[in-house]
């Protein structure tokens, strides 16, 4: 019988262009996990940071290296958020489905190191296993677990922000959003008194797949974003205790933000809008 | 305006720091940016005063653990300091109080300072280097707080009004604020205040980062993470001494704050 105890393995993805990292990002991570585990159900085993890469052609995006050793020395100190660089190191710009779709896949591929319990077949509940006469693994009864409880979720954890882009017309496909809910799942980190609710409320698809959708309240406002350190820095105004000292210090030493940075891809199309109004002429 | 022209100035932060966090020290970044921009200033030194466990605040935890917190947190700062002279006082000390003990203190500093160049360079006075005229100019030192600071002001007994004109006519105030307060307001309200507006400060901080500390030991007697909040020094040390509890917020419970106590000695307490 399965382990009533067993709690789902969840790991966090975070999108973004952490063009600079800041504490607020970090906090998402902490508040999810805090989240996850109080509802008694869930082990948050992993973060990952993902940033995205240059092609985004995002105004005032850096370099793809710099931000991703910035968001490489913000976790030093973690012991379970960590940073990949697969997205950005890709020379086209990827779909999120894409990148979640490969986390997942990368989780999932049985290695040598994985428990016994990846290595054995999994069926779903409700289907007759197949008769294979010529196999002589042991047949564990008690793993006929749904696939879900034993390869981690990989969950998007996000702000309010990116959950209410998705209705800013060709940023995002509809099939991808469905299978990002559907499929994977989202946390979407919010302040009180946001509109989030009335959004999901809103649209058909995620009112669907609402109970794959969890919403975190944070209560401490915290309002850091990248675009105000970027802003602060043009100004030769302090970033200190906004963003880790490690990240601050190396932004210093690059001086990396500056109005010609900001300048950088102004007047380009964002990538995924130039590519999903292409799509629609073909 | 350059920099050896300005005024020197020392900002002073009292509070309970019951916990330190990361909004408290920024406090301190905002102040000195603005005070930079307006071209009459130099920021010398920030100090943080963590008040006095007479002070009968609930949930106030022991000022040793307070200090130790607030000095691990600036351990990487290279001009804010926490100060244990406020702590270390037999009872609680009128904030006035903090402000002269400390102006004075800067000012031994400077006339020590003055007698070392008067030694060292006996025949050279007449070139008196830009670093000696600096310190020869008198420093400034104003109370740092936030704008809900300003409202306490109004509070009965809590303050005594030669007090309030002695911190703003004498030191001044540097107040930072959030977007979408307005702080002018509490100016306006006060003949006092608005008399001595031009020694008012008002900082907007528009990045809002409002950790409080109760909120902070909230999370931390639930098992709820402040990584980020506040440093990662500090998590450790109060993991380490188990310094927030459910008793330890239980502590002064029903106290009167102890200004209150002196203040307004013929009103009963509320929980007599």
């Amino acid at each position: 019988t399965e382990d009533p105890d067993k709690k789902i393995e969840v790991v966090l993805l975070a999108c973004g262009s952490f063009n600079p990292i800041t504490n607020m990002h970090l906090r998402l991570f902490e508040l999810a996990r805090d989240y996850f585990h109080e509802t008694g159900k869930y082990k948050v085993i992993k973060g990952i940071i993902s940033p995205v890469g240059d092609a985004y052609k995002k105004k005032g995006l850096i370099s793809a290296n710099h931000r991703v050793t910035m968001a490489k020395l913000a976790t030093k100190n973690s012991d379970w958020v960590e940073v990949d660089d697969w997205e950005s190191s890709q020379s086209e710009w990827l779909e999120t489905l894409k990148v979640l779709r490969y986390h997942h896949q990368k989780l999932s591929s049985p290695e040598p190191t994985n428990s016994l319990q990846n290595a054995i077949p999994l069926t779903k509940p409700g289907r007759k296993r197949k008769q294979e006469p010529n196999r002589h693994d042991p047949v564990k009864k008690k793993n006929q677990s749904p696939d879900i409880k034993s390869v981690p979720q990989v969950k998007l954890l996000c702000g309010s922000d990116i959950l209410e882009s998705f209705g800013i017309p060709n940023l995002w496909k509809m099939e991808d959003i469905t299978e990002i809910v559907e499929n994977h799942g989202l946390v979407c980190i919010s302040r009180v008194g946001n509109s989030v609710q009335k959004f999901i409320y809103e649209s058909d698809i995620l009112w669907r797949h609402k109970n794959n959708i969890h919403l975190v309240e944070e209560w401490i406002t915290n309002d850091i974003s990248s675009t105000k350190i970027r802003r602060a820095l043009r100004r030769g105004q302090s970033i200190r205790y906004l963003v880790p000292d490690a990240v601050q210090a190396y932004i210093e030493k690059n001086n990396l933000y500056s109005p010609e940075s900001e300048d950088r891809n102004a007047g380009v199309v964002l990538a995924p809008l130039q590519k999903h109004a292409s799509d629609s002429r073909n | 305006v350059r920099m050896k022209n300005r005024i020197p100035l020392i900002l002073l932060a009292c509070g309970s720091f019951n916990p330190i966090t990361n909004m408290h020290m920024r406090l301190f970044e905002v102040a000195r940016d603005h005070l930079h921009q307006t071209g009459q200033y130099q920021v010398i030194e920030g100090i943080m005063s963590p008040v006095n466990d007479d002070y009968g605040k609930k949930g106030l935890v022991s000022a040793r653990h307070r200090i130790a917190m607030a000095k691990l947190a600036l351990e990487t700062s290279d001009w804010i300091r926490a100060d244990p002279w406020e702590s270390e006082q037999e009872t609680w000390t009128e904030t006035v109080k903090v402000l002269r003990h400390h102006y004075n203190e800067s000012l031994r500093l400077l006339q020590f300072r003055k007698e070392l160049m008067k030694n060292k360079w006996p025949i050279e006075r007449s070139t008196e280097d830009s670093l000696s005229n600096q310190h020869s100019v008198l420093p400034e030192l104003k109370l740092l707080c936030g704008a809900d600071f300003l409202q306490t002001f109004k509070t009965p007994n809590l303050w005594k009004e030669e007090h309030i004109k002695e911190i703003v006519e004498k030191f001044g105030l540097v107040c930072i604020s959030r977007a979408g307060s307005d702080p002018a307001q509490y100016i306006n309200e006060s003949d006092l205040l608005t008399k001595f507006q031009h020694n008012i400060f008002l900082v907007k901080e528009w990045i809002q980062n409002e950790i409080s500390a109760t909120q902070i030991r909230y999370a931390l007697c639930r098992g709820l993470s402040v990584k980020y909040l506040i440093p990662d020094s500090v998590i450790s040390y109060i993991a380490q001494h188990n310094i927030y509890t459910e008793e330890s917020e239980q502590k002064n419970e029903g106290d009167l704050l102890q200004p209150l106590k002196l203040h307004n000695t013929t009103v009963n307490p509320l929980n007599d």
